[in-house]
């Protein structure tokens, strides 16, 4: 096969084509690491690791020789976000505070994904320390999204955030697939913006360990992939418990894959009316209502649900996500690891306050900022408990609605990709893009984008499926079932 | 409730990040801007409502009573430890001199 078409597939078709000798793990990692290489233009990387990826590729074929198992990711080469520790790789969160930085340890989820049998192609660019829903909080640049309108332009657009080296490498065929992890929708929005699946489990499904902590309650890690057979086979692979962290789930691993089945005959999905916004963007909106359509045709009844505290979902997260950040941030202090500052004559309280000052950008400092205001004394109350008692009556919506049906069917993202700079000045506006994705997170409910056709821009749209805790085999199901319907199959032209 | 920028400073200097007095004048507005807008949670009637403290039921584990069980939890392992600090000296981290 041409190694031009290898980076057409998938990561089925990979590991697949690898165990029957189609081709070999080897050829699949020369073709991604040369696309990988030839598009620096969009900046989705940090670091590119070619060796790295030849490396497990030639371990696949050997053990494949051998007549060995070669795993559930054997010979698939992966991005990974730059927010996983990997071992002797410099792991940024895409801040200057931590540029240089070299992990003495692998994270729980890549080290799984290694032993799966998966290559790294390198560590992938993001919103700096994953704050951020367009990516141009990198202390290394913005990421390009591979898509451009189809007005004949050339405007640069986001390829969404935080996870949007992830998802800019996967639609541009640079990856068949990439770690992300969502915090606030930071895999599903950037999936959404770019025409590829990607799912975030069950909130204790993946381990948190070795990946850099922004709000540890909301954390999780998720694979993003091209279809999702993809992302359930990935998803696999990085799921399990993992002693190490507090809040892993104790649960066996269910297989996914296996249980993949898009006839939603007996199934109810419910379609939230709060989600159904004043001055709703008119193509997100057709899109939803064919979504439905689909749904329908999949055999699944469609029943009118309430998530009454929808609209106050956003402002709970942006004071549960920068109070925790605030405190998970207190450890970049430039005595352990990462940057120093020390001005001439600065005592240890100058050199925090200097550090502090030269390695966090703009968008973490406010979010510190807010989060140290929230948890002071005299406004904890007002603020941070307030906050957490309406995340307890969100999640309570949840439970609620399903108790009328089995999983939720709503847009990911109130617009598509818009282009860098358009945002960016006003925090609040950015803050809004995360309208749909944010309360499940709140929930720690698993949810999925799936891409669901292109506006009238020609650019991507996803729509996005919630469900029940630990049933991700629903999601994925329903997923599955839009994904057959939708027939999605656009590209971005390449450019780059 | 809005901040001053006297308020803003003495939260920066809390969450030890120095800002300049540009970056002060910047930061405040924006701190405002958000602060009135997450204060619309104040209409939520919480009467009886608990503060989440755990999304998904989980018991807190006590790992094995076994000195370094982990080989990468537990201790001995000071040079990897100490391998990324800016400044390591005689197998501690270096700071400068915070008694005259």
């Amino acid at each position: 096969m041409m190694s031009a078409n290898l980076t057409e597939l998938g990561v089925a078709a990979i590991r697949d084509g690898v165990a029957k000798g189609e081709f070999t793990a080897v050829e699949v990692a020369e073709a991604f690491n040369a696309n990988v290489a030839a598009a620096s233009a969009l900046n989705a990387f940090i670091v590119a690791t070619p060796e790295k990826a030849l490396e497990a590729a030639k371990a696949t074929d050997a053990k494949r020789a051998a007549g060995q198992p070669l795993g559930k990711m054997g010979g698939v080469p992966i991005g990974m976000k730059d927010l996983f520790a990997t071992k002797g790789v410099q792991t940024t969160a895409a801040s200057h505070i931590l540029e240089g930085f070299t992990p003495q340890y692998e994270s729980t989820v890549s080290q799984k994904l290694w032993d799966a049998g998966a290559g790294m192609l390198g560590k992938l660019n993001l919103d700096q320390f994953a704050m951020g829903s367009s990516n141009e909080t990198s202390y290394f640049g913005n990421v390009i999204s591979p898509w451009r309108r189809n007005d004949g332009g050339n405007a640069a657009l986001a390829p969404g955030g935080s996870s949007g080296g992830s998802s800019a490498a996967v639609a541009a065929r640079l990856a068949p697939a990439a770690t992300g992890t969502d915090t606030g929708g930071s895999i599903r929005q950037p999936a959404a913006f770019v025409g590829i699946s990607g799912i975030k489990p069950t909130y204790g499904r993946c381990s948190r360990w070795g990946i850099v902590a922004f709000a540890s309650s909301l954390d999780q890690a998720g694979p993003m992939a091209r279809d999702v057979r993809d992302c359930a086979i990935m998803l696999e692979a990085m799921a399990g418990f993992d002693p190490k962290d507090a809040t892993s789930l104790n649960l066996p691993v269910p297989e996914w894959e296996a249980g993949l089945n898009g006839d939603l005959r007996g199934k109810k999905v419910g379609i939230p009316r709060e989600y159904r916004m004043d001055g709703m963007d008119a193509d997100v909106a057709a899109s939803w209502d064919r979504g439905i359509e689909w749904l329908k045709d999949a055999g699944a009844e469609i029943v009118d649900i309430s998530l009454p505290h929808t609209k106050y979902a956003l402002p709970a997260y942006y004071i549960i996500a920068p109070a925790e950040a605030s405190s998970n941030l207190a450890r970049y202090d430039g005595v352990r690891y990462g940057l120093r500052d020390l001005p001439d004559g600065a005592g240890l309280q100058d050199m925090y306050a200097a550090t502090r000052a030269a390695g966090f950008g703009a968008e973490v400092k406010r979010r510190i900022l807010i989060g140290t205001y929230v948890l002071s004394a005299g406004f904890y109350d007002a603020y941070y408990t307030q906050a957490q008692k309406v995340r307890t009556l969100i999640a309570q919506d949840f439970k609620n609605a399903f108790t009328q049906c089995d999983v939720i069917l709503a847009p990911t993202a109130p617009t598509a990709a818009f282009g860098l700079g358009e945002k960016s000045d006003d925090p609040l506006s950015m803050y809004l893009n995360d309208v749909f994705a944010v309360p499940a997170s709140l929930a720690g409910l698993p949810a999925m984008s799936v891409p669901a056709g292109l506006n009238r821009e020609g650019l991507p749209l996803g729509l996005q499926i919630v469900g029940k805790p630990f049933d991700e085999q629903g999601v994925l199901n329903a997923g599955l079932a839009i994904e057959a319907r939708a027939q999605f199959s656009a590209k971005p032209e390449k450019w780059w | 409730m809005s901040v001053d920028t006297a308020t803003v400073a003495k939260i920066a200097a809390l969450a030890r990040i120095k800002l300049s007095e540009a970056e002060l004048a910047a930061m405040v507005p924006e701190l405002n801007g958000i602060l009135a807008w997450v204060e619309q949670l104040g209409e939520v009637d919480v009467t009886g409502v608990e503060p989440m403290t755990a999304v998904i039921e989980n018991h807190l584990r006590l790992r094995d009573d076994v000195i370094n069980a982990d080989p990468l939890t537990g201790g001995d392992n000071r040079d990897g430890v100490l391998a990324n600090a800016p400044v390591a000296e005689h197998g501690f981290f270096g700071v400068p001199k915070v008694i005259e």
